[in-house]
């Protein structure tokens, strides 16, 4: 539902870097995002196209790796990693204590682009 | 056409607004003002409790309200109706406040004379989860008509609270609402999180809230 401003955030770095590095054109962007994160890829694109038109980055695919959710144990801070539809019905694999906290599964990062 | 070649970016898409929200809070420690952020699904009570916050503490705190909707303003005029400081955000169709609509908010304050400030955010468990608003602390309500299923769908609302609010308990007697599995689910997400019961209406549990936000208040001043 958020993928409008997030898309106009990839945009402005994205053009921020292929000016620093003389780029001619962004063939594609690799972005990390992590699974908690409720941003549909094929909205993402689709916005990113629409704002990209007439930039250096008109055209470049967005790849999308999803990050994995990894929770910490409270009792025994063994980490594992947990499906975001069963994430309020967790138990520590370890040791069976089910509060935790969340490690990671909230990225939202620009990894690096490829260019001409 | 040329080699393509590969450039590093490593940058955090949100990092504007982890900066601007930053700069909110330190802002605010300089004038002794807690922000606090109330999130909830349209509908669950965020503007009865805001109402029965003021009535409760309006004598003992000096308090403000951040307002944001789509396109409305119905709810700052209540506010303003109660005697306080209400500023209205249209987010012009966001589903969500960032930290650089909230510094609109803040700016339209006088914050010098202010001990606490409440935004209302839009009403949604999805977006306004992921955007700092820059406040100090993060409370949201669940309603029971919700049911005890919504941690499984909206965890990461659930999982970046400091306290929530279980509202309409005047209507537990009507509903298969199960208050255990609620409360096992959400502090399996997060430990941290205090949970009060209370209902708007009846009034019934709003003590230990006001009791939670005066003291907090007090260690922010």
């Amino acid at each position: 539902m958020h993928e409008l401003p997030i898309t106009e955030e990839i945009l402005k770095i994205v053009l921020k870097h292929a000016q620093i590095n003389n780029v001619r054109q962004v063939m594609a962007i690799h972005l990390q995002i992590g699974k908690l994160s409720d941003l549909e890829d094929e909205w993402i694109q689709r916005y990113f196209d629409y704002l990209s038109k007439g930039t250096l980055a008109e055209g470049a695919k967005l790849k999308i790796q999803r990050m994995p959710i990894m929770m910490q144990c409270s009792a025994c801070s063994a980490s594992y990693e947990a499906e975001a539809a069963k994430i309020g019905d967790l138990a520590c694999p370890q040791c069976g204590q089910k509060e935790s906290s969340l490690l990671s599964g909230r990225e939202y990062y620009i990894k690096d682009m490829e260019v001409q | 056409m040329g080699e393509v070649r590969l450039i590093e970016v490593k940058e955090e898409i949100l990092a504007d607004n982890i900066k601007v929200a930053a700069g909110i809070r330190e802002r605010l420690r300089n004038t002794k003002t807690m922000l606090l952020n109330l999130m909830s699904s349209p509908g669950s009570g965020k503007t009865s409790l805001i109402l029965q916050t003021i009535a409760n503490l309006k004598d003992s705190l000096r308090i403000g309200v951040i307002e944001a909707d789509i396109d409305s303003t119905v709810d700052a005029e209540k506010v303003a109706a109660r005697g306080i400081p209400a500023v209205q955000l249209k987010t012009g169709g966001f589903c969500h406040l960032d930290a650089t609509m909230v510094t609109k908010g803040i700016d339209a304050l006088k914050l010098s004379e202010l001990d606490l400030v409440i935004i209302e955010n839009v009403g949604n468990l999805v977006c306004p989860a992921e955007f700092d608003t820059g406040a100090h602390k993060n409370v949201m309500i669940l309603s029971v008509p919700e049911g005890d299923d919504k941690p499984l769908k909206y965890p990461l609302m659930f999982s970046i609270c400091d306290l929530l609010l279980v509202n309409k308990i005047d209507y537990l007697s009507l509903s298969d609402f199960d208050m255990s599995a609620l409360r096992k689910r959400v502090l399996a997400l997060n430990p941290r999180i205090i949970i009060m019961e209370v209902s708007c209406k009846t009034g019934s549990g709003i003590e230990d809230w006001i009791n939670w936000l005066k003291k907090e208040v007090k260690v922010f001043s």
